[in-house]
């Protein structure tokens, strides 16, 4: 297409004029409107009840992951927030409890179990067998020579205290009683957790 | 999402014609924030950046509690604030969550020169549609709240949504749930502003006399609103302003100017239109021609003339 100088300076004008009154007002009012909102993006996550990890107050937690867990999905966590059906915090979190899902996807978040040799000044990624069994061997040997049967007096006492116990918050009715059998059976005395067992 | 769709429209930028908003029965929505219950904890803030995804740049510490120091494009509420010792000399620390205040008559979307980039629905809520919004700034001028945000990365406009997306689907926005306190509450305009009523009177009876609602009139009311214990001054609140209003400028452009200019430009394409069927095209006439060649041949004389 050929176009003179002229004719061209034409075309341009009327363009410009026509973007102007589309600008002012004229156009757009009947053009089909997109879908606005964000798509709820929950729809079909999986909800997953839980606690919160943080503190004593232990919030119940609702957490959703990606896929409906079907075989070939792999769940991912994707959003956190309270339980309004949990009557300690009846749906609110704090700051903490908000932000948790940063803490689950943190790359300095520790997923197994990592040992320091004596003399060494290195922590190394170890098996659970392998700390666990380090564990137990550890805690017999020191029952073995510091348990107490009875003190001075001949009363039969069963306790062993040169060892404590420390547990975390996030525990279940049912875990707490079995924490308790397990350090008060071995005649543990020194025993604490955050959430008051 | 069928359910924010045209028939949920109440107004929409740069268009003259509002889309018909058949659906009447659907309830305001909004917000209530009592200053008075809140502790600070900026567990809204988190939530606000959890649900809709935004992790701002970890920035530095500028001598002040707010953290971070201002809205962003990713910070889109914020707690703020400010150290004021009343008559009696005693000290208090007045803290207000800041983000949009969702009003009726929205000062952005008037401003906005971009059709359909600022929308808000029939519950009151007004929304950024990013995808037509040209950057251009408009609507940080014309906010009373300054509260938009334009990013540095894809130049638009970012605020609050009030959780459109929660909200659609019938739930409550993400801060709101989290608060522990139940500094902010969620509900119809109406029950949010009678359980403001309830707040008030129960501050006042613990020697608040000025406690009161922050729904400012100048701007149509609030879908965000205020319980405050000095409502006389809310500037005391890190500058919440007294009266709100959109600026004179934005409402002269957008208002009484925007007929007059559409008119000024038909009238010039239709005078020109007359113009050229009544007078027609400049052409050139023979005793253009003949002036022509006289100057050409004056100058060639000039030219040979030796100097």
């Amino acid at each position: 297409m050929t176009m003179t100088r002229r004719e061209f300076i034409k075309f341009t004008g009327l363009g410009l004029a026509a973007s102007s009154l589309g600008m002012l007002g004229f156009g757009a009012a009947g053009v089909a409107q997109a879908a606005a909102v964000r798509p709820f993006k929950l729809t079909h996550a999986t909800e997953t009840r839980n606690t919160c990890t943080y503190c004593s107050v232990a919030c119940g937690i609702l957490i959703y992951s990606m896929g409906d867990r079907a075989k070939n999905a792999l769940s991912n966590i994707i959003h956190i927030e309270g339980d309004p059906d949990h009557p300690v915090n009846r749906g609110t979190l704090c700051p903490k409890g908000s932000a948790l899902l940063d803490i689950v996807h943190a790359p300095t978040r520790l997923k197994a179990p990592r040992y320091r040799e004596p003399g060494s000044a290195e922590f190394k990624e170890v098996s659970w067998d392998f700390a666990l069994d380090r564990i137990a061997r550890l805690m017999k040997d020191d029952r073995d020579k510091h348990f107490q049967a009875t003190n001075a007096a001949g009363t039969t006492v069963n306790r062993w205290t040169s060892i404590g116990m420390l547990a975390a918050s996030a525990s279940s009715s049912e875990t707490s009683f079995l924490t308790w059998k397990v350090t008060r059976s071995l005649g543990m005395v020194v025993f604490d957790n955050q959430a008051r067992v | 999402m069928s359910d924010l769709q045209s028939q949920d429209y109440v107004r929409r930028s740069a268009t003259t014609i509002t889309p018909p908003a058949a659906r009447s029965h659907e309830d305001q929505v909004a917000k209530l924030i009592d200053v008075s219950r809140c502790i600070g904890c900026k567990a809204c803030q988190s939530a606000c950046m959890e649900w809709n995804d935004l992790r701002p740049e970890i920035g530095h510490f500028e001598g002040s509690y707010e953290n971070p120091a201002d809205l962003g494009p990713s910070v889109w509420t914020l707690m703020k604030f400010a150290e004021y010792e009343n008559e009696q000399g005693n000290l208090e620390w007045l803290i207000r969550k800041d983000g949009c205040m969702h009003c009726e008559d929205p000062g952005c979307l008037k401003a906005c020169p971009a059709p359909g980039a600022i929308v808000q629905y029939a519950n009151g809520i007004v929304d950024f549609i990013s995808d037509k919004c040209i950057g251009c700034g408009y609507c940080v001028k014309g906010c009373p709240f300054d509260v938009p945000r334009i990013s540095k990365v894809d130049h638009k406009a970012y605020k609050c949504t009030l959780c459109s997306d929660r909200v659609s689907v019938g739930l409550e926005p993400a801060c709101v749930k989290a608060c522990p306190t139940g500094a902010i509450m969620f509900g119809s305009k109406t029950d949010m502003t009678d359980w403001a009523g309830e707040r008030i009177e129960d501050l006042k009876s613990r020697g608040f006399e000025k406690a009161g609602l922050y729904d400012p009139p100048e701007v149509g009311g609030t879908h965000v609103m205020y319980v405050l214990h000095h409502a006389d001054k809310p500037s005391l609140y890190s500058g919440l302003p007294d009266k709100p209003r959109i600026s004179p400028l934005v409402q002269a452009w957008k208002g009484a100017i925007k007929p007059l200019a559409v008119f000024g430009i038909a009238a010039a394409a239709i005078f020109g239109f007359f113009h050229w069927v009544t007078v027609g095209p400049n052409e050139v006439q023979e005793e253009d021609e003949l002036e022509a060649d006289r100057l050409l041949r004056e100058m060639k004389e000039e030219e040979e003339k030796p100097s």
